[in-house]
């Protein structure tokens, strides 16, 4: 176990690095930098040279492998650099963005489950088909919208037409019950897209009918024994769902005014400002691994076909535990 | 009063092309404490029907008229509440195929337990005592650790026995068994059989006994209904219709069942000049100067468990001879190694040790271009027909591979030869523009053998070819090899499980278990005299084997009908 652990803590590592390197590379491709788009024009009016000096004064003036390693350096250390735009070091930057990210992105998850099982439970229990069927075409709708068309046509609904919410102040409570109602829409479609299936597939596997002719009611075959066998492809996909939520949140923070780390990835790729990126692309790879470590780890005490051997550096699953692409970032 | 009564039942099926009837007009009682045998082919309406005794009929399935009257109530229109309370408590199931009946994330003990929590919720008695027991009285060893075991740690036998303790846990009047041990070795059938048996009389319960297999029905049964095609053929005393059989079907079924079939395989001279008893032993010398068409010496395949586990031998000194032209068996249950030697010899896996000769000529280490041409000479034949033909090609591209991968002949001229092996497997030419879906699962593997034939191959290894298929689509494919064997001079190494099946088409025979040769010979001799106590276990198994005046009734051998 410990084994396996630190064999996925030195692929996590390397994931990162890979991150962070890329990143790096597509950044130093771009043309213009941040120092031009930060002084150039404006009252300032400064010259080339003068621009040249300010990017001295940033580092710019050294090979580009000398920059990585010092940036690779500094990160090691703790040190992700210096906002160009704002002033101020990322790290400041992220302390000050990251908490309100982070409970709309929880809530926006929590409330994306939510719907999802609720979709899929109602679906599967209710005795009517025409119901069903609505229910069944339900996440197709979801993932069709838009999270941005969805957020402004939530905004016109309870802000301006019915005065329920208001745009802008309100207590935290109703700031944020319209973004986390747009992020979750679109994520829990997916989500329920896949429950919906694996409850139709378990439901038809043979020991559904044994557990029946014990004279069991379909709530209680559906709760004791469909729901758990079901949860194992919805917890791969809801590993994968991290990228989504971090997408949604970029647009979800800039429809609604909201800051957090969507809104100074924006500023920052509007900008061009390096360090930021930078910062933020590993902040969300950083997420990724550790969302995904944490599924991997959950799978054996959903499923005990699934053992996590030592001396092995993956997940061993066996047949019988269909399980999605993708989970081991 | 009969415990149950099946008056005119009819029940169909709404499907995307309308309403089928599955079963029309079917009527059966059973007595208290009487096994009565179901028996019919795939298609027949044999499960169907049993489902609805029980209420548990797919969603799309409603019982159109009849009753099921069980100790005189008609249960057939009940709602699913009132079911419920009968399910478990007054008619149980044993169902199918052991390994996926059971809730693969709850253990053992907590499943059995659940037969207790549903019926007697307000019994205060601790459940684990009673799971143990059960456990014990089907014969499990150490309850207490297997109760606390997953299924997928328990084999597919005892599998079969902890779904059998849930189904006897409440006493229940009527235990219903949907092919209960076709999944299973024989040997295990034979116990899982018995236990059922045993329980049948220690509490009185009646068995409604779905099956497709003939032989064991007879066996286990003290009444017997045939179905076909959603109607009763043929229903009586067991022993009755076993000696004289009303219908021509039934008839067709009994000759069909090779268990019943007593006469071995007819002697022939064979392609290469050996006669069928020739030398499969391996001390034995070929009676002729030609090299065998294929000779297998001291075989071994080991497998690793893990990057440093200990090395298991799944094949363990093996050695066969097989002339041109006959047929070699290997039987043996699951876990013996017969398969991993097929793929040995058919090259898809590497021996460990020993060696494969090919007429002669040494193919163990043939790789690259050698091992390509050599898929020319050995071909093989799965077990499953429903997931060997590729879903999305049609049959003539199917059958056609073989030729454009190795680039024999230019496009008409695949397009012939597809259309002559289709003929040669005695299908319509219409099957070359189908596509699998569309076909029978004995027209599945004609396709099979007809791919299998497209390279003009020496040797077939098939690998339990017959062994998915129903008795009387079994016995067409079982001629058809020995018609191509006779024409074309193919040699075969056939593996079974099934020792009935393995005399009909074998001339010769090895044993195998936990990956060794036990016994091996000449089919008539080894069968009429079994040396080793495995062999003999493996014989007396076989079902059907013990049922008194079956085999003289039937005298059908395979030569007579072809």
């Amino acid at each position: 176990m410990a084994r396996y652990l630190w064999g996925r803590i030195a692929q996590a590592v390397l994931v990162l690095w890979i991150a962070f390197t890329v990143t790096f590379v597509l950044l130093q491709a771009l043309p213009g930098d941040a120092v031009l788009i930060k002084f150039q024009g404006g009252d300032l009016n400064l010259t080339p040279a003068q621009l040249e000096e300010i990017r001295l004064s940033y580092g710019a003036d050294e090979s580009l492998l000398v920059q990585y390693l010092h940036a690779i350096g500094n990160v090691l250390t703790g040190d992700l650099g210096y906002s160009v735009q704002a002033g101020v070091p990322v790290t400041t930057l992220l302390a000050a963005n990251l908490p309100s990210t982070l409970v709309l992105a929880s809530l926006g998850f929590a409330v994306a489950v939510v719907l999802a099982v609720g979709i899929a439970l109602v679906s599967s229990l209710t005795p009517f088909a025409w119901l069903r069927n609505v229910l069944h075409s339900v996440p197709s709708l979801f993932i069709s919208i838009p999270t941005f068309w969805l957020g402004i046509t939530l905004i016109q609904i309870f802000s301006f037409r019915l005065k329920l919410v208001p745009v802008i102040g309100g207590s935290t409570l109703e700031s944020l019950l319209l973004p986390v109602l747009t992020l979750a829409v679109p994520i829990s479609a997916p989500l329920a897209q896949v429950l919906v299936r694996s409850i139709d597939e378990v439901s038809v596997q043979p020991f559904v009918s044994v557990v029946r002719a014990k004279g069991a009611s379909p709530s209680w075959v559906l709760w004791r024994h469909v729901a758990r066998n079901a949860t194992l492809p919805a917890l791969t996909i809801a590993g994968v769902l991290l990228g989504e939520l971090i997408a949604g949140a970029v647009v979800t923070e800039t429809v609604f005014g909201r800051t957090g780390i969507g809104r100074i990835t924006q500023d920052a790729v509007n900008n061009q400002d390096v360090a930021v990126l930078q910062a933020v692309v590993l902040l969300s790879a950083l997420g990724y691994v550790v969302v995904n470590l944490i599924v991997d780890l959950l799978y054996p005490v959903l499923d005990p076909r699934i053992t996590v051997r030592s001396g092995d550096r993956r997940a061993n699953r066996r047949a019988g535990a269909r399980v999605a692409t993708g989970a081991s970032a | 009063m009969s415990l149950l009564e099946i008056e005119s039942l009819a029940v169909s099926y709404s499907t995307a092309g309308g309403i089928r009837r599955a079963v029309h007009d079917v009527s059966l009682a059973i007595e208290p404490g009487q096994t009565v045998a179901l028996v019919g082919e795939s298609g027949s309406g044999k499960t169907t029907t049993a489902q609805a005794v029980i209420g548990l009929l797919p969603e799309n399935g409603r019982v159109e008229r009849g009753r099921v009257l069980l100790n005189g109530t008609d249960i057939a229109g009940w709602n699913e509440r009132r079911l419920r309370a009968v399910r478990g408590t007054q008619v149980s199931l044993v169902p199918q195929d052991p390994v996926s009946s059971l809730d693969p994330v709850q253990t053992i003990g907590a499943q059995i337990a659940e037969v207790f929590r549903l019926h007697e919720p307000r019994d205060r008695r601790p459940v684990l005592p009673r799971v143990l027991a059960l456990l014990e009285r089907v014969g499990i060893d150490e309850p207490e650790h297997r109760a606390r075991q997953y299924p997928h740690e328990l084999s597919g036998g005892m599998r079969q026995r902890v779904l059998i303790a849930i189904a006897v846990a409440l006493h229940p009047r009527l235990i219903i068994a949907d092919e209960p041990t076709s999944a299973l070795d024989v040997t295990v059938q034979r116990n899982v059989l018995d236990l059922l048996d045993s329980l049948r009389r220690e509490f009185g319960t009646a068995v409604l006994f779905v099956t497709h297999d003939l032989a064991v029905a007879a066996e286990r049964s003290q009444r017997l209904v045939v179905m076909r095609d959603g109607r009763v053929e043929e229903q009586d005393d067991t022993a009755t219709i076993l000696q004289a059989p009303g219908s021509a079907y039934t008839r067709a079924l009994l000759a069909d069942a090779p268990a019943f079939s007593t006469v071995e395989r007819v002697a022939r001279p064979a392609g290469g000049g050996s006669s069928a008893a020739g030398g499969a032993t391996t001390e034995a010398a070929p009676p002729t100067a030609a090299p065998p068409a294929l000779a297998v010496t001291g075989l071994v395949k080991e497998f690793r468990r893990g990057a440093r586990g200990a090395a298991f031998r799944a094949v363990d000194d093996v050695s066969f001879a097989v002339p041109a032209g006959t047929t070699h068996a290997i039987v043996g249950e699951s876990g013996s190694g017969k398969t991993t030697t097929a793929r040995m010899v058919a090259r898809f896996e590497t021996p460990t040790a020993g060696s494969i000769a090919l007429a002669g000529e040494d193919i163990t280490d043939a790789r690259g271009a050698a091992l390509r041409a050599l898929r020319r000479r050995v071909q093989l034949v799965y077990q499953n027909p429903f997931s060997t033909l590729d879903p999305r090609q049609r049959i003539r591209d199917i059958v056609e591979e073989p030729l454009r991968n190795f680039g024999l002949g230019d496009r008409a001229a695949r397009r012939d030869r597809a259309a002559e092996l289709v003929d040669r497997v005695a299908l319509p030419p219409s099957v070359l523009l189908r596509h699998p879906r569309e076909l029978s699962g004995g027209q599945r593997q004609r396709v099979a053998i007809a791919r299998a034939l497209a390279l003009d191959p020496a040797v077939f290894v098939l690998d339990e070819a017959v062994s998915a298929l129903d008795v009387t689509v079994q016995a067409g494919i079982l001629r058809l090899l020995d018609e191509l064997q006779r024409d074309l001079g193919l040699t075969y190494l056939f593996i079974s499980h099934d020792l009935a099946v393995v005399r009909q088409i074998s001339d010769t025979v090895s044993v195998m278990r936990r990956g060794r040769v036990v016994e091996s010979g000449p089919v008539a001799s080894l069968f009429a005299d079994p040396r080793h106590e495995y062999t003999q276990q493996l014989l007396s198994a076989v079902p059907g084997a013990a049922v008194p005046g079956a085999a003289d009734a039937l005298p059908t051998p395979l030569g007579d009908r072809r």
